[in-house]
């Protein structure tokens, strides 16, 4: 091992500093890559964008799969024996039509997915230049990979592809996202994604005593999820994510939809919570004489490191360095897969921010130095071997 | 002369992913063993130059080496143009600081004419700083065409409107005031000048050579009267043109498009005078020039509007009999 532990974290504040000239070049990657739309399999351009990169960057094994769309490419370490895999997601929530324009200020980037995730994807794009200029070669290859079909109905697609797919061994995985720094997620939690469709038939009576519409109905089938009990432990939460229904004032509606997301510390609660809500669903279609279907578009099963694993404590000890307090929270992204597939793997966060999904989405620059000492400082603990399990 | 127009369409006219190669620039800027320098004119252009720096700085300057001096030349914001320019590394001056001998005017003009004494480079490179959806083709569309021929004196760019046309074919024409304004006069006047597409925008790439021997207006007039003195001294071969794709930026009210107006006209009638063809007006054309693009190709459309003038009717028999009157006219 070429350096131990705490000299990795001495040299924090050194590799600091002398990132800042490379400032101009991250930042121009993030809002060059963040005005290229990429709604969730519609990502192609911005994976272009990032492929041409790593050509610039003169990396090796460069290529966009051609199922999922993945972009991955290669820093050949001087041994090569293990692989690390720095990735972040390339998909945002805003959809091809919204104004992607960014806007900088002397503190701030503003625009729409800057912080989820266009500066963590364009971490991944200046990482080369990066460790050129800190003049870090690593005994591990480091795979870096721009995932696709990340988020809502794209389950992870991009990752779970790479994965089944991948010919490089994963000793380990980062998964970078653009904010909030601090972030230290460990595990994976378990989450079911669920989507409510209700359709009224078309010959409905809206004259009979009682008749009502879709939008009392997904309001009756959203009051019946809220009297489900919910235990504080495992913790457990369902998030109402959106409801669409109704076009007007006076207009009976006919079609409504909900969305929610089940999360839970437990499994077993995650699948008694989707049975309670399909029975629900059930009666309230059997009651009304309505279509109403669940469907389930995601699932991630519970698992993770322990708080004591190497590899976190690593973490630790790096944001302590940098004075940033942990914020540990589960993660339902590119982190569960990789825990599924047993690959030890932390998700951290670059830099503090405002406003995440919605257009006035912001990130401030100043703090993307420690979240980018952060990452190397990560990076060369792993090659060092200070984070495998014993 | 429509085909001498037409043929300047088809080798001087460009389009910004012909340049995408920016190594390749690079390259021949290297053989032709010239400098390029970067102006950015402003005034309280806050919300915008940051960006335009970080690009271009991160693009053009330290990934490729094509641009060797970026500075903001400013008319006195009050705003953090400057603060916000100089945070990011661009080298920023105040108009006024430069050549203080010759004293200080208002207007945009003047920071691209007190570039030439500041810049080092043999082309600079003009660019807007209210560009929101900045890009480093902003640079490379139009220096690109200034690299690749030696001929090339000054390169304009233009851009496509955000509209869809459902048959593939888009009328490509300039803004509202080059529209109303500078494509019917150069029309009339300067026939050949009609196939600039756009030749009010702000981004253009020019050889010192050609800077320093033109005149200045500092306000609304500097791009037309550029064009009108370059047209006369080099004729049309010395121009080149590039597609930049859309180009998003504030949007002016009639009134303001009206004040400039009222400057590029009192600088078009000046240039008249200038070249001395106020007493002799040419024949008077009848054919007016706009531009229909399909794809990247670029028709010249020329309608014939004939302006035909009736007399006064009293000078018309049948009506002096009608109306039991004389005719006076």
């Amino acid at each position: 091992m070429p350096e131990n532990l705490s000299t990795i974290l001495d040299l924090i504040p050194k590799h600091r500093e002398a990132l800042q000239p490379l400032r101009e070049i991250l930042l121009a990657n993030a809002m060059m890559l963040g005005e290229i739309p990429a709604p969730t399999f519609g990502e192609q351009r911005r994976i272009t964008f990032l492929g041409n990169r790593f050509t610039e960057e003169g990396l090796q094994r460069i290529s966009i799969d051609e199922v999922a769309g993945n972009c991955m490419a290669m820093i050949p370490g001087r041994e090569g024996k293990r692989n690390i895999l720095v990735c972040a997601h390339s998909d945002t929530v805003f959809s091809q039509k919204v104004d992607h324009a960014m806007s900088v200020t002397q503190d701030t980037i503003q625009g729409p997915g800057i912080g989820d995730n266009s500066l963590g994807l364009a971490a991944i794009a200046t990482l080369p230049n990066l460790l050129n200029r800190l003049e870090l070669q690593f005994s591990d290859n480091i795979i870096l990979l721009g995932c696709t079909r990340s988020l809502g109905h794209g389950n992870l697609g991009g990752i779970k592809f790479f994965l089944e797919n991948n010919t490089f061994p994963l000793h380990a995985g980062i998964c970078v996202e653009g904010i909030q720094l601090g972030r230290l997620s460990y595990s994976s939690v378990g989450m079911l994604r669920g989507e409510v469709n209700l359709n009224m038939p078309s010959e409905y009576d809206w004259t009979k005593f009682g008749a009502t519409n879709a939008v009392t109905l997904l309001t009756k089938i959203v009051q019946g999820i809220q009297s489900i009990p919910i235990p504080t432990e495992p913790k457990t939460k369902i998030i109402f994510g959106s409801m669409n229904t109704g076009t007007s004032f006076a207009t009976q509606p006919t079609t409504a939809s909900l969305r929610f997301e089940i999360r839970s510390e437990a499994d077993g609660m995650v699948t008694e919570l989707r049975n309670r809500i399909a029975d629900l669903v059930e009666e309230v279609a059997t009651m009304s004489r309505t279509d109403i279907s669940l469907t389930v578009v995601a699932h991630r099963k519970h698992g993770g490191l322990e708080y004591n694993h190497p590899m976190v404590k690593c973490m630790r000890k790096i944001l302590a360095t940098l004075d940033v307090k942990p914020h540990i929270e589960p993660s339902v992204g590119e982190l569960s897969e990789l825990i599924r597939q047993k690959i030890p793997s932390v998700t951290l966060g670059l830099t503090t921010g405002q406003h995440k999904n919605e257009y006035n989405e912001s990130i401030d620059i100043q703090p993307t130095f420690n979240g980018l000492s952060q990452l190397v400082a990560l990076l060369k603990s792993i090659d060092g071997g200070y984070c495998d399990d014993e | 002369m429509t085909s001498k127009v037409e043929k300047w369409l088809e080798t001087n006219t460009y389009h910004h992913g012909e340049f995408w190669d920016i190594l390749k620039l690079v390259e021949l800027k290297k053989q032709q063993g010239i400098k390029i320098s970067l102006c950015i004119p402003t005034l309280n252009e806050e919300r915008t130059i940051g960006k335009e720096i970080v690009i271009f700085r991160s693009e053009l300057m330290e990934r490729y080496p094509l641009i060797d001096e970026f500075a903001v030349i400013d008319s006195g914001s009050k705003d953090k143009t400057l603060e916000v320019a100089a945070s990011f590394g661009a080298d920023t001056y105040r108009a006024k600081d430069i050549l203080p001998s010759v004293g200080d005017k208002p207007g945009k003009g003047e920071n691209l004419w007190k570039a030439i004494y500041q810049l080092k480079g043999d082309i600079i490179i003009y660019v807007d700083a209210d560009i929101a959806n900045i890009h480093p083709r902003f640079v490379t569309g139009i220096v690109g065409p200034l690299l690749l021929n030696p001929t090339t004196k000054y390169c304009k760019a233009f851009y496509d409107r955000p509209i869809t046309y459902s048959t593939g074919v888009r009328a490509s024409g300039g803004g509202r005031v080059t529209e109303i304004l500078i494509r019917p006069l150069f029309s009339l006047f300067f026939p050949e000048l009609a196939a600039l597409i756009q030749p009010l925008s702000g981004e253009f790439a020019v050889r010192r050579e050609v800077l320093e021997k033109i005149p200045f207006p500092i306000g609304y007039g500097v791009e037309t009267a550029h064009i009108l003195d370059v047209y006369q001294e080099w004729g049309l071969d010395a121009f080149a043109q590039c597609d930049l794709d859309q180009r998003i930026h504030r949007n002016q009210s009639t009134t303001a498009l009206g004040k400039m107006s009222f400057g590029i006209l009192q600088t078009f009638l000046n240039r008249l005078k200038r070249y001395d063809m106020v007493d002799k007006l040419p024949e008077l054309a009848t054919l007016y020039r706009q531009f229909q693009a399909e794809g990247n190709r670029y028709d010249l459309l020329e309608k014939a509007i004939v302006e035909y003038e009736r007399p006064p009717m009293i000078s018309v028999p049948e009506y002096c009999n009608k109306f039991k009157v004389q005719n006076t006219a």
